[in-house]
């Protein structure tokens, strides 16, 4: 692995970024929108459910993890995507540069995409709402790991898909987020699902997630365990993206996806 | 010589399709090979193995003697390739993206690489402007600066003349072969231009329908099929295949 390429292409897309004053306003817009909404949906229900009675931030706290999660899987498709549209793709892949450096850089890149747009969305909701994230304790911080590895899973899984199938699989890079989120529970228990879906959410890190942060700021108690299965599946699903990400790489050399791949 | 590039029999197959049928060529160090052949020929294909993108079906691909198969990395740091169908990210500076890929291909002194290909391919005036704004001229230049900032032993082109006009075409040739002299690199050039080809290659190959028809120097490619230059000599033989195809 060489620091210099990981850091050259994250130079990249940092220029990108820092060139251009509407991709910034992109990046904090929307999750600021986003979290101003669901602010005042949570308030709303914490006034007229008992459920959320005692815990107002219940909503919006989960809002805020289900928008980091958003981010980090989204950058780090447009990371790629950016690539192709740009009709740089072929460029990069005759640089000297490993899979895992490429794969590195931009995992860093993204984590960097959501913080942008996060920081300025979280600072909204203390005077806004009169709620912190923060009250999830240090258990925020492995929330929101764990949260950041799914989110760099699906970006790699979908950007596998790119490289396999090309240009033509950008759609998918859109709705993979959508389609998942019924079974990550974010706004509601398990319980609320049919039981086939149940079985469908339990083998996904998300439920694991959600339940956590609404059983602490709900009961103030913390299931480690919850905490556990999350990382476990993490684990699972990370290793897996990676494989098929270089089984991808290998089939587009087969096929010949990489020569003149862009719009 | 040194061979820089050396293809074995490499075969590259899309399912039933035959794209490249055991091509075999070498270039030597300080030489210009021309790869000819109509549209759909096998050049790209032939390009893209050379550039690990794609993985011939059978065959061995060596760079400055190693073995392309296992030493991909390596080899890609001793290579580079432009074509007019790939670019440089467009929003950013020609500046920022020399910088960025010097870093990909960790050279060492950046600052002095920039300066002297900005010289060199008169594009020092450019270096603050966004790329993507850039005419067609100028961002060949600045794709040519890309394919050098790592001071490639063996350069693929891909119609690096294309969309050019003649003055900035003639720009280019010119440097290319006086970089080629003084470097002593090795260049595979793809084109379509058969007075580029005849001015700049020592030998040329000919392909249609993934194999080489005919091979050797430009003018005695021309002494030998009776014509009067190479673009009469690529048609003949386009068309005489073809007839019997």
């Amino acid at each position: 692995m060489s620091l210099t390429r990981i850091y050259g292409l994250f130079l990249r897309h940092f220029y990108l970024i820092t060139r251009s004053f509407p991709r910034i306003l992109d990046l904090v817009y929307w999750p600021s929108i986003q979290i101003t909404l669901w602010g005042f949906i949570s308030n709303f229900f914490a006034t007229h459910t008992t459920y959320y009675n005692n815990a107002v931030g219940v909503i919006l706290t989960c809002a805020i993890l289900y928008d980091f999660l958003f981010r980090t899987s989204i950058g780090f498709n447009m990371l790629f995507l950016e690539e192709i549209w740009s009709r740089n793709f072929t460029n990069l892949f005759i640089a000297p540069m490993r899979i895992g450096e490429i794969l590195t850089s931009l995992v860093i890149t993204a984590l960097i995409r959501s913080l942008i747009g996060l920081v300025p969305a979280i600072l909204l909701t203390s005077p806004l709402f009169g709620i912190s994230i923060l009250d999830l304790g240090i258990f925020l911080f492995f929330l929101f790991l764990s949260l950041y590895i799914f989110g760099i899973t699906l970006g790699i899984l979908v950007s596998s898909g790119l490289l396999r199938f090309g240009p033509s699989f950008e759609n998918i890079a859109w709705s993979t987020m959508f389609l998942l989120a019924p079974f990550g529970c974010i706004y509601y228990p398990i319980e609320t699902l049919p039981e086939i879906f149940q079985k469908i959410a339990y083998v996904l890190p998300l439920v694991y997630i959600f339940e956590e942060a609404r059983n602490i700021l709900i009961n103030q108690t913390v299931n480690i365990q919850n905490v556990y299965y999350a990382f476990m599946w993490n684990a699972f699903y990370f290793s897996l993206s990676i494989a098929l990400f270089y089984y991808s790489f290998n089939a587009a050399k087969n096929k010949g996806t990489l020569i003149n791949m862009g719009e | 010589m040194k061979k820089l590039i050396e293809v074995k029999n490499i075969k590259k197959n899309y399912g039933k399709k035959e794209a490249v049928k055991g091509l075999s060529f070498n270039v030597n160090e300080d030489e210009i090979l021309g790869l000819l052949g109509p549209n759909g020929s096998g050049k790209t294909t032939t390009i893209g193995m050379l550039l690990g993108l794609l993985k011939p079906t059978s065959g061995q691909i060596f760079i400055n003697n190693l073995k392309l198969e296992e030493n991909r990395i390596e080899i890609l740091e001793i290579i580079n390739f432009i074509s007019p169908y790939i670019e440089l990210p467009k929003k950013l500076t020609v500046k920022q993206n020399l910088y960025v890929y010097s870093k990909l291909y960790k050279v060492q002194n950046i600052k002095e690489r920039i300066e002297y290909l900005s010289e060199k391919l008169r594009i020092a005036e450019l270096l603050n402007s966004i790329t993507g704004e850039l005419s067609s001229g100028q961002k060949n230049r600045v794709s040519l600066a890309k394919a050098l900032v790592n001071e490639p032993k063996v350069l693929l082109l891909d119609e690096p003349t294309a969309s050019l006009d003649p003055e900035v075409g003639d720009f280019v040739r010119t440097f290319l072969e006086e970089y080629k002299k003084e470097k002593k690199i090795s260049i595979l050039l793809a084109s379509h231009n058969m007075n580029e080809v005849t001015r700049l290659c020592k030998s040329v190959l000919m392909m249609k329908n993934g194999e080489i028809i005919d091979q050797g120097k430009p003018n005695d490619l021309i002494t030998k099929h009776g014509r009067t230059n190479l673009e009469e000599v690529f048609l003949k033989l386009s068309r005489s295949k073809s007839e019997f195809n």
